[in-house]
């Protein structure tokens, strides 16, 4: 689960890590409003669950309060396309108004999980800002990482090598072991499996500041924090995502006309990989759960056909244990409930998988059952191209 | 031979009076699985199906000798769960739970990395060795006893992979779900090991998918180390480019993760990567084929129980 910039600074102001004075703004009039409270001089900052801002027009620096309540007016209600958006881009709701800071030096630091290790992971560098990616692929000697020993955590003098290898000295470095150790608090109790500044800075006065940051919870933990759902901003998500997301399913739009229904990642992902290697494009991805049952698998068809740019839809199901006739009762039941006859291929593999077919096949919809993967995925194709 | 388990193996189903846990230890008997206890705290010294049921997973062992574990409890308690396979030293603990938030599971992996206990998972579909030992969700209807090690870090894909190798005759010796969390425990290297050593197994069939650096660090172990020929299929290569946040991710996999990269490195590394998910049975025979091996038969192995379909 993702938040915004504005919700990371709180959280780690939260954790005495120290963030400029900013104002979250929701219309021009409160950009305006806040702006002025700055003295006029400030950053206009739109507010997306990804990174990439600045280079898309997303972050503006502006002398005065008109001036800010112009830009907040332009970026109000505009799609954003970051790199990290992909092509879609997110829409603008909120904008952060923060006092203009006066930069020395820009300093990258973030922990994350190291999954080749099992551990989380310091990530430091002291060439911070929007090419960090950049250094890490060129120069990776610039990149420091410190894996995290869990019984010990953090130790104050490994967050110092960190800070002295930053290039920091006298108090800017203490401060920056300091900020360190609270960072990690930050992640273990808020159950993070990022949290990166970018970029930490040394102003002018000889402080550092968090300038940006990203957090992202763990999913998983979610139910240990009752406050994060009250987070999620729902503009920044897909309705039909959020909806998906209620029946604990994992669905993303895609482009195609082909609705694709199955149960589990891989096999989803294979799924999409062979209909187009056999000419068809997917309009999603969905995975009903490694183990799907008759309500899944009915809602998910729901949300499926609620994609007007579905023409036609491959369930992919190698069910294994659970009961294959169950599975196409469920198919059965929602494709009857939204009277939209589109053409149907089914593939099955499970226990009962011929009562399964035989229920399709009588069902009285437009549907075909495919032996393989492979040979389902041409049928769809091919039942597409006739309809 | 197999690896992992196999007709020997005694286990202990912790969480054995949940729904699933229950159900699958059901099923895992009818396979032919020796499943000699069971573990709920709070219900020790009931029987469920006439297995013995402990409250803690350290008695289950001294009263039966159990030496692997199939955890089953929901995710706040899989932690403890796992770490006390691990404390009663079991041989081998296969977590099935799915959930589990990860700040518990980086504790709970630095606990097992140095105890003698190995773990699969957690969120995986567990391990089987066909004709002698099911330990987890999988159908078991699609294995075969034979030669074909399988690895996968995906469930249902799996399940695809291992029926088309027994369709064209290739059994398995064992094939083991690693799962697809972030923090698990054998990762694909741990697992190409037991099969390099393992006499039954002639060959690896390997399944991976997008994101992370884990096929890659496994390509790189299989030219330097695999002694038996590989073949993979590498998952989403037509999947789009996510939404993400932030820059660490990128930074800490150097950019790796796509399938291309995978694709590329596995097979600069002497692995056969099926172009397609229609012919991972197809690459396992090339793959054979190329390392002068026919297309091995399922295995007579004497030693298989019956397997109850």
């Amino acid at each position: 689960m993702n938040i915004h910039e504005y919700q990371a600074k709180e959280i780690l102001n939260a954790f005495e890590i120290p963030i400029p004075r900013s104002r979250v703004a929701f219309t021009a009039d409160q950009v305006e409003r806040a702006a002025k409270e700055m003295g006029g001089h400030c950053v206009i900052k739109a507010q997306i669950y990804a990174g990439g801002r600045g280079k898309a027009g997303g972050v503006k620096v502006v002398h005065h309060p008109e001036q800010a309540s112009e830009v907040a007016k332009e970026l109000f209600g505009r799609k954003l396309v970051t790199i990290q958006t992909g092509p879609e881009g997110l829409k603008v709701r909120r904008i952060l108004v923060e006092e203009a800071v006066e930069v020395v030096r820009e300093i990258y630091v973030s922990i994350t999980l190291d999954r080749q290790s099992s551990r989380y992971c310091l990530i430091a560098s002291a060439e911070g800002g929007v090419e960090i990616e950049e250094v890490a692929s060129k120069s990776p000697e610039k990149i420091h990482m410190l894996t995290i020993d869990p019984f010990t955590g953090l130790r104050p003098y490994q967050a110092r090598r960190i800070a002295l290898a930053l290039g920091l000295t006298g108090v800017v470095c203490e401060e920056c072991v300091g900020l360190l150790l609270n960072l990690y608090k930050c992640c273990l109790e808020k159950d993070c499996i990022l949290v990166e500044i970018n970029p930490l800075v040394v102003t002018k006065a000889g402080r550092l500041l968090v300038m940006d940051a990203k957090m992202t919870f763990d999913d998983n933990a979610i139910y240990r924090h009752r406050e994060y759902p009250d987070m999620l901003d729902y503009s920044q998500l897909d309705p039909q995502e959020i909806n998906a997301a209620k029946y604990d399913l994992a669905y993303v739009k895609l482009s195609g006309a082909i609705g694709c229904m199955v149960n589990g990642a891989g096999l989803a992902m294979a799924t999409m990989d062979v209909l187009q290697e056999f000419g068809g494009e997917p309009a999603n991805f969905l995975d009903v759960g490694g183990g799907a049952n008759r309500e899944k698998v009915a809602e998910a068809f729901k949300i499926i056909l609620e994609d007007s740019g579905v023409r036609a839809v491959f369930v992919n199901i190698f069910g294994g244990i659970m009961r294959c006739d169950v599975i196409a009762q469920g198919i059965i039941e929602a494709a009857s409930e939204v009277h939209r006859s589109l053409p149907i291929v089914v593939r099955m593999d499970g226990s009962n998988v011929e009562e399964g077919k035989r229920l399709l096949m009588e069902s009285g919809l437009n549907v075909q059952v495919g032996e393989t993967l492979g040979d389902g995925a041409r049928k769809i194709v091919a039942m597409l191209g006739q309809a | 031979m197999s690896i992992l388990i196999d007709n020997n193996s005694r286990i202990v189903v912790q969480g054995i009076t949940g729904r699933s846990g229950l159900f699958h230890t059901r099923q895992c008997r009818a396979y032919g699985t020796d499943i000699v206890a069971g573990v709920t705290p709070g219900k020790g010294g009931i029987h469920i199906d006439g297995i013995p049921v402990f409250n803690t997973v350290d008695e289950a062992v001294r009263c039966t000798g159990a030496n692997a574990s199939m955890i089953f409890v929901p995710p706040a308690g899989a932690v403890d769960a796992i770490l006390e396979a691990c404390d009663a030293e079991l041989d081998l603990a296969v977590c099935i739970t799915e959930g589990i938030p990860v700040r518990d599971m980086v504790l709970a992996r630095a606990v097992q990395e140095k105890s003698r206990t190995r773990l699969v998972g957690p969120n995986c579909p567990g391990v089987i060795t066909p004709g002698q030992c099911k330990l987890g969700i999988m159908p078991a209807y699609i294995h075969k006893p034979g030669n074909v090690g399988v690895v996968s870090r995906s469930g249902t894909l799996t399940y695809e992979a291992v029926k088309q190798l027994s369709d064209i005759g290739l059994g398995q010796s064992t094939c083991v779900g690693i799962g697809g969390d972030p923090i698990i425990g054998m990762k694909f290297i741990d697992v190409l090991e037991l099969f390099n050593s393992d006499p039954q197994t002639e060959a690896v069939f390997m399944i991976g998918e997008i994101g992370g650096g884990a096929e890659e660090e496994a390509a790189h172990w299989i030219r330097e180390h695999m002694r038996k020929p590989v073949a993979a299929f590498i998952a989403g290569v037509t999947a789009p480019p996510g939404r993400r946040m932030g820059h660490a991710g990128a930074i800490i996999t150097g950019g790796k993760g796509k399938a291309e990269d995978k694709i590329r490195t596995l097979r600069e590394c002497g692995v056969v990567v099926a172009d397609s998910p229609t012919r991972m049975g197809d690459a396992m025979m090339e793959a054979l084929r190329a390392a002068g091996m026919s297309a091995a038969k399922p295995a007579a192995n004497p030693a298989a129980k019956q397997a109850n379909k």
